[in-house]
């Protein structure tokens, strides 16, 4: 099995966003970065995988320079191999990161040979745009399902298998010809933590970039060209204007007490909410 | 060239589905800014009685598919059979629900047309380039966007739009049959298995009460507290990120952005600092009552209540005030 999983690079927000004077992203000066949360279990998996099955794993992403450290996180862990797509950090639409990621797969497929499958996070965490594997998958013609929190493979090795969770409850199963595409979810495994040689050994890999600078919508530019980046007659968007923290609806917490003394306090007022019987 | 508002209603058990009247609710309103009519697209061989009580909510006109290929999520044939009704109707948006099947399916329409979708919109304003607000970060940070499509297609943010009141005197939609064109690629991702929901209890997005427990609790065994708690308020435990990539709770117990949204009556945080990727999944909850160590912790920002301390001597002293009234036969005073 060959694999492709494309990830993101996000923000560690901890607990709370900082937006930058201008609005137009969140001020990452004191924040760590990370693997998207459901790109992370798309990584675990894309090694499990391959650790199994044989074959090799690559990972994929778009963004800054500095996304580097991501993709050396997943090669840490297992994965064979690292594509970058260095956008020169502005944020690219959700058409145009979907146009150049086909492409891209395109190319490398030239080269290396198909890739059986091709993993997505299910949305990032970020944008929560939750269309970029749908986009790809439809630009390549091959069959797509979001949501998969468990994945296995037919006998023949033809086929893979999914599940995702119904609306309601319980699951309900997919099963798609090779090669296929996957939006997978945090749950589908628990990620490994990288080990110090697996570290080394990450960090003496070859990334292969690919310079593709600022968006092809442009920062407010509507309506790019349409043969930017590779962009056939799509067209770009949204197109981001500004970002903004919601209004606060809450304020302060009341401190109805200190330590176990607090306890017949607490449950005056589990009482007065009517969630203990009187 | 109709300039028609679409929306597509998910439905189950013949009843629309409570997103997607939520979706409604918008499509409804931006109807009535482009003083446009609001139609409804509803599949599947129960569509259409679930289309005939749409009136309700404002729509005129239900375009309904009765193909019994449409009964299960098939996203790219939901999508196909929504590409038929623009192609018809030639409307200025599609509506969805940003349901998981509802993000997917315009994905697809998105995908298949070369149009931008945006997902999770909780405002829109048309004019000579639409604007609209949509959620990012579940909701903790929000995006003012344009969108510029020959159709807008959008999905509306769960639980940011008030459903509309029933108006049992609106008349039925007049219903438009249609058979959409199935590719036999349209009908590849379909559901072809199917497991009923397994565990026993109450669960974490039905429970009135949920406690839910951090890093604080500090091992899987900690965990027990929790759960002999919940139990006096037939309550469901959860945990946060941390507790789940630790291992101490399993996966579908989590509450956050990447797991479950709660909205029970009370929400007991206990030794949860409150990152926001945990805040998404239980700001909906009606109260919350956290139980940290740290009162400057930013659980505090959107706590109603908070006892300051470690929970594993306070959730056990709650537990025992709660059996000893109980045993007393009287609440004390």
């Amino acid at each position: 099995m060959n694999i492709l999983v494309c990830v993101k690079r996000v923000p560690q927000t901890g607990g709370r966003i900082v937006l930058t004077p201008d609005g137009q992203s969140i001020d990452t000066r004191f924040l760590g970065h990370t693997i998207s949360p459901h790109e992370e279990c798309g990584v675990e998996e894309a090694v499990r995988i391959v650790e199994k099955e044989g074959g090799t794993s690559a990972v994929l992403t778009l963004g800054p320079a500095e996304a580097e450290e991501q993709l050396r996180d997943a090669m840490a862990i297992g994965i064979d191999r690292a594509i970058l797509l260095e956008t020169g950090g502005t944020e690219w639409d959700p058409v145009s990161t979907a146009g150049v990621i086909a492409e891209t797969i395109e190319a490398q497929e030239a080269t290396n040979g198909e890739f059986d499958l091709l993993l997505f996070g299910n949305e990032a965490a970020d944008t929560g745009d939750y269309q970029i594997g749908v986009r790809v998958a439809v630009a390549l013609g091959r069959p797509v399902i979001n949501g998969i929190k468990e994945i296995w493979f037919s006998d023949d090795r033809r086929e893979v298998l999914a599940r995702r969770e119904a609306p309601g409850g319980g699951w309900e199963t997919f099963d798609l010809p090779l090669p296929a595409v996957l939006g997978v979810k945090e749950g589908l495994n628990l990620p490994r933590y990288p080990s110090v040689p697996g570290r080394l050994r990450a960090k003496k890999k070859e990334i292969e970039r690919v310079a593709l600078g600022a968006s092809p919508s442009g920062a407010l530019g509507l309506g790019a060209g349409e043969d930017a980046a590779g962009i056939d007659s799509a067209i770009p968007g949204p197109t981001k204007l500004r970002l903004r923290l919601p209004a606060e609806e809450r304020t302060a917490a009341e401190v109805i007490g200190r330590g176990p003394e607090a306890a017949p306090a607490v449950v005056d007022l589990l009482e007065r909410i009517g969630v203990v019987a009187r | 060239m109709s300039g028609a508002v679409v929306a597509f209603v998910e439905h189950a058990g013949g009843e629309a589905d409570r997103l997607s009247l939520e979706a409604l609710a918008l499509a409804r309103g931006l109807a009535k800014l482009l003083g446009k009519p609001l139609d409804a697209v509803v599949l599947g061989s129960q569509g259409e009685a679930v289309a005939r009580r749409l009136g309700s909510h404002g729509v005129g006109l239900a375009h309904t598919a009765s193909d019994a290929r449409l009964d299960d999520f098939a996203p790219a044939a939901w999508a196909a059979s929504i590409r038929d009704v623009i192609e018809r109707r030639s409307p200025a948006a599609i509506v969805a629900a940003g349901s998981e099947r509802g993000n997917e399916v315009l994905a697809h329409v998105g995908a298949c047309s070369g149009w931008p979708m945006a997902a999770n919109v909780v405002e829109v304003t048309p004019g000579d380039s639409w604007k609209l607000t949509r959620q990012r970060w579940a909701g903790s940070l929000l995006e003012d966007a344009a969108l510029d499509a020959p159709v807008r297609l959008l999905t509306v943010a769960p639980h940011a739009v008030a459903v509309d009141p029933l108006n049992t005197s609106a008349p039925a939609p007049t219903i438009t049959r249609f058979e959409p064109e199935l590719e036999p690629a349209d009908l590849v991702a379909r559901v072809v298995g199917r497991e009923a929901k397994t565990s026993a209890g109450v669960s974490l997005t039905d429970a009135k009460v949920v406690i839910g427990g951090g890093r604080g609790v500090g091992s899987a065994a900690g965990f027990a507290q929790l759960e002999q708690l919940a139990s006096l308020m037939n309550g469901a435990v959860g945990g946060s990120r941390v507790v789940t990539s630790l291992g101490w709770r399993p996966h579908s117990d989590q509450i956050g952005q990447t797991g479950l949204r709660i909205a029970p009556d009370l929400y007991v945080a206990c030794g949860i600092s409150g990152a926001i990727q945990h805040i998404v999944g239980c700001k909906a909850a009606k109260r919350i009552l956290a139980i940290n160590t740290d009162p400057d912790s930013p659980i505090m920002a959107v706590a109603d209540y908070a006892v300051i301390g470690d929970l594993n001597s306070i959730v056990p002293a709650i537990t025992a005030e709660i059996e000893r009234r109980r045993e007393a036969g009287r609440p004390s005073t």
